[in-house]
């Protein structure tokens, strides 16, 4: 495969996100302006200029109107995915990690670092229909967790939060009581700071990534292990096809051409192509080719 | 995306003197032709560079399709959104997006077919692959398995003529064959060569080994044997052939049983006339290492 490289930032890449048609590629990065392109062939739609330092995650709600970016200037931001207006500005004072909608984009969870004296939190914040009845107010704060949250997401029927970070230990959290339901298992668990989580198409099972250099894949309901999946070398970002069922704990390839470590990969929703986001600045949009589909184990 | 960018310099002279302001207006339409049914489109674009040269750029696109994305309606609408953000005043030669010259494979860390510890369960691996004659191991001759260096006979396999001059180590110190994965261990260190390559190889090589030199081409093993017997017991005569002319490369080793008729054998032989050559024979000096 040939990929298409895209050169919108000046800073490390930190994090890709497709929308739901899989069309629109957000790219975030340590430079502070979100860009957006076309993931078929890599052309620039526009940027989200506003922020006032990395942008560390975004999230796109499932109709592709909207965009929330969590940023390191201690705010996340909602724009307007089609013009690159921002439409609202929650401020914390700790800088905000990752945000994610929850199904039907009403919810956004928002997590904020461990900054001088405040202890990590996840946000859950009410998302109105118009930006004008926008509120600041979070419906819940969850704290409890030592260490930095690196990527909070919501489970099946937004009935839980799923939170993976320093402290190497998955939790889920009950969405109505802020209780910890589950925690992952100390043995089976991930033993270094884990820095990438990612759901499947059906949100059944996710997938951690861990500087202890392993990837599991864990069940969403019941949190068991399912596979772990040994590397030479920490790991930085996961995602699962959504096409192909690659629970073989086999290595089935390596895609080189990033000078530096990868920060950050995301499959398109239809699984034929995939773009990694690199400490070199570049976005590279990989498609599959035939053979990639053929691959027989 | 540009698969051939051609710049045609017109001569400065012919320019107007006054190339100050705006002179745009001059410069003839952009043209677009194709793409034609190999996909290829061709953009012929005129402009002023740095020096106020005009400069014709004539680009190459082929448009191809990518992936075959069904779009939504949605999907399809926002194709045509306006850009928006710093991607409006992005000029045409950024370059933003390119297509990587570099061809990039997807590597297999092991070659396919290929299994690492569990073999599939599911029936014969060699019928479903295509392509599995070109794998054929070397040591157990199974097509299509493994390759050589992952044989799982290759310890059982009878050591090859070339291995046996290796110097043997010290008996079971080696590390069994394939216990370190992926580590590279020699033959002779490998449990199984090592009580078959041992000391009684050693002894046969080295003690009582007398080194013959300058002899004539066509000297067989069968004609040093005649000349050396008459001192003794021979164990072992060797001539060295060229592996590839087959001819004598001139020099040979005969191993006595006894070492007193070896000291025999070089006082009398050693600057014999042999076959029109004045033989050379001496102790063979075991090898340094």
């Amino acid at each position: 495969m040939r990929p298409i490289l895209m050169k919108g930032h000046e800073r490390p890449l930190t994090f890709l996100r497709y929308n739901r048609d899989g069309d629109l590629l957000f790219s975030c990065a340590k430079d502070h302006t979100p860009n957006v392109w076309f993931a078929d062939n890599g052309d620039r739609l526009g940027t989200y200029r506003g922020h006032n330092g990395a942008v560390w995650s975004c999230d796109v709600s499932r109709d592709s109107t909207r965009l929330i970016t969590g940023s390191a200037d201690q705010t996340a931001k909602l724009w307007d995915v089609q013009t690159g207006r921002e439409l609202f500005t929650f401020r914390f004072d700790a800088p905000a990690r990752s945000v994610e909608f929850a199904i039907g984009d009403g919810l956004a969870v928002i997590t904020t670092d461990n900054f001088m004296e405040n202890v990590p939190t996840a946000q859950v914040k009410r998302i109105a229909e118009d930006p004008d009845d926008q509120s600041e107010e979070s419906l819940l704060v969850i704290t409890g967790i030592k260490g930095r949250i690196n990527r909070a997401v919501w489970g099946p029927l937004n009935r839980t939060i799923i939170t993976a970070g320093e402290d190497a230990t998955i939790r889920i959290w009950d969405t109505e009581t802020g209780q910890c339901l589950k925690e992952s298992d100390k043995e089976q668990g991930h033993q270094k700071t884990i820095t990438s989580l990612s759901k499947s198409a059906d949100w059944s099972h996710f997938l951690t990534g861990s500087l202890d250099k392993s990837a599991k894949l864990w069940d969403t309901r019941t949190l068991t292990l399912i596979k772990t999946y040994v590397t030479e070398r920490p790991v930085n970002a996961v995602d699962i096809s959504p096409l192909l069922d690659h629970i073989l704990q086999e290595e089935i390839g390596g895609v080189k051409g990033h000078f530096g470590p990868i920060n950050a990969l995301a499959f398109n929703p239809d699984g034929r192509s995939f773009s990694s986001g690199g400490e070199d600045g570049y976005v590279r949009l990989h498609h599959f080719d035939s053979d990639y589909f053929n691959i027989k184990i | 995306m540009a698969v051939e960018v051609a710049t045609q310099k017109i001569r400065w002279g012919e320019l107007e003197e006054d190339d100050e302001g705006d002179l745009d207006f001059l410069l003839p339409p952009r043209v677009v032709s194709g793409p034609d049914e190999n996909g290829f489109k061709k953009v012929v674009e005129y402009r002023f560079d740095d020096k106020g040269n005009k400069v014709k750029v004539t680009r190459t696109f082929r448009v191809r399709k990518i992936a075959r994305a069904r779009l939504s309606k949605s999907a399809i609408e926002r194709r045509s959104w306006p850009k928006f953000g710093d991607a409006v005043q992005e000029d045409v030669g950024a370059r933003l997006t390119m297509v990587s010259t570099e061809e990039i494979v997807l590597e297999r860390p092991r070659a396919p077919g290929s299994k690492a510890e569990e073999p599939s369960a599911s029936g014969d691996p060699l019928a479903s692959k295509s392509g599995a004659v070109l794998m054929v191991c070397r040591t157990c001759g199974k097509k299509g398995d493994h390759w050589t260096s992952k044989c799982p006979y290759k310890d059982l396999a009878p050591q090859t003529e070339a291995f046996v001059d290796r110097p043997p180590t010290a008996d079971g110190s080696g590390p069994p064959g394939g216990a370190v994965k992926g580590a590279y261990v020699p033959p002779s260190m490998r449990s199984g060569a090592v009580d078959r390559v041992g000391h009684d190889m050693r002894r046969r090589n080295d003690e009582n080994s007398v080194r013959v030199t300058n002899l004539s081409e066509d000297t067989r093993e069968p004609d040093l044997l005649e000349l050396f017997r008459t001192f003794g017991p021979v164990s072992r005569v060797y001539v060295a052939v060229d592996q590839k002319t087959g001819a004598s490369r001139g020099f040979g080793f005969v191993n006595f049983v006894h070492r007193e008729d070896a000291e025999k054998a070089i006082s009398k032989l050693n600057g014999y006339g042999y076959d029109n050559l004045i033989l050379r024979v001496e102790w063979a000096t075991p090898r340094p290492n």
